[in-house]
């Protein structure tokens, strides 16, 4: 079996959390909406904290840092692509060619780092750390957020 | 990712997730989620094609305008993570005096610096310098050979921590001597272990600290799970 069968037969029969009433939001339309990235690769600047082994915070990256490194702790993805290209995990230039082009309404000034890695009751991200990252967003007024796993 | 979906809903904000296990995405039912089925670790798919991370983007964008949720579609493509080792030179033996995994890690020190003048950040330094890579590697000599990992002189003193920053060093050597072709999603760590000295001493070390009664995430989290 490959690593990433492994991995996902692994993953797939993790406990999953369940959210009985869920929001779900109508966001207002692409071309106006602020647009920010929240990853699970624990990317992190140089200077920032480093992510330990068992992290349950995160990492606010300003909108112009490329000087990204991944302090996700698990071994068993690919770490090859994103030194070959930060956008393979963190589509900001992307992001950027969309807003010139008119696609979306703007790129947010500041982008979100989590460990994809938490324990199995994710209770820290659901009730702490997650709604203050998404507050720091809402301060920044972004309107839509795409999610990207490693 | 999915769990975040949810919070970052709750909190007013609109999300769409790139899910890489679909059975969680179905569990978990994000409002929007476009199944990727690519390599671990390149969620965007295909490293260096701006063409190809956009059709990403606008396929998941596009989910935005569905009226309810949860809405779960698949990227069409499907990309395998190729398992084949790089080909890749490895330095001639140097120092006949070292242990040859060693002699191999400082070998490979120009390569490493060239990806990170290229990047202008390396991976390595999660507990050591590249300075310190063979220091490391030299520890991993000692441990396969029956040393207690604790008495090893393991720079950093945390064998998974030293392992990843170890593994970086010899993948970020790698892509700069891989040429312009970008390696497939598991073809650098299948060089690693099967193809490098250092890959098949870890794995040795790994081999003997779980036969010596190390605790479990000691060891285990030194090398991918399924070697």
């Amino acid at each position: 079996m490959s690593g990433d069968q492994a991995m996902r037969e692994y993953a797939s029969a993790l406990p999953a959390p369940t959210f009985p009433d869920p929001a779900f939001v109508t966001p207002v339309p692409l071309h106006q909406a602020t647009v920010a990235i929240v990853t699970s690769a624990a990317l992190h600047t140089p200077d920032d904290e480093r992510f330990s082994a068992v992290d349950t915070g995160f990492r606010l990256i300003d909108r112009g840092r490329r000087d990204l490194v991944l302090g996700h702790w698990s071994p068993n993805f690919d770490h090859s692509g994103i030194a070959l290209d930060l956008n393979v995990v963190y589509p900001i230039d992307r992001l950027e060619e969309l807003a010139a082009a008119g696609t979306i309404g703007a790129v947010a000034p500041r982008h979100v780092s989590f460990a994809g890695n938490q324990p199995d009751d994710v209770a820290t991200v659901r009730l702490d750390s997650g709604p203050r990252a998404a507050e720091a967003l809402r301060h920044d007024g972004v309107d839509v957020v795409l999610l990207t796993p490693v | 990712m999915s769990v975040l979906a949810h919070v970052f809903e709750a909190a007013g904000i609109a999300t769409v997730v790139l899910s890489s296990v679909r059975a969680m995405a179905e569990k978990v039912a994000p409002p929007r989620a476009l199944h990727c089925e690519f390599p671990l670790g390149r969620p965007l798919g295909v490293p260096n094609d701006t063409a190809f991370q956009h059709d990403v983007l606008r396929r998941a964008l596009d989910m935005l305008a569905a009226p309810t949720g949860p809405v779960l579609a698949d990227h069409p493509t499907v990309i395998e993570a190729d398992d084949a080792p790089l080909a890749c030179t490895l330095p001639p033996r140097y120092d006949p005096d070292l242990p040859a995994a060693v002699d191999e890690a400082q070998g490979l020190r120009a390569a490493y610096e060239r990806t990170l003048t290229r990047r202008g950040v390396s991976d390595v330094g999660r507990t050591m310098s590249a300075e310190q890579v063979p220091a490391a590697v030299a520890a991993l000599v000692a441990i396969a050979a029956g040393t207690p990992w604790t008495e090893a002189g393991m720079p950093g003193g945390n064998p998974v921590a030293a392992c990843h920053d170890i593994r970086s060093y010899y993948e970020e050597a790698a892509l700069a001597l891989a040429g312009e072709t970008a390696p497939g999603g598991r073809s650098l760590e299948e060089w690693f272990f099967a193809a490098t000295e250092t890959g098949r001493t870890l794995l040795a070390a790994r081999a003997a600290m779980r036969d010596a009664g190390v605790k479990f995430p000691i060891w285990f989290y030194m090398a991918p799970g399924h070697r």
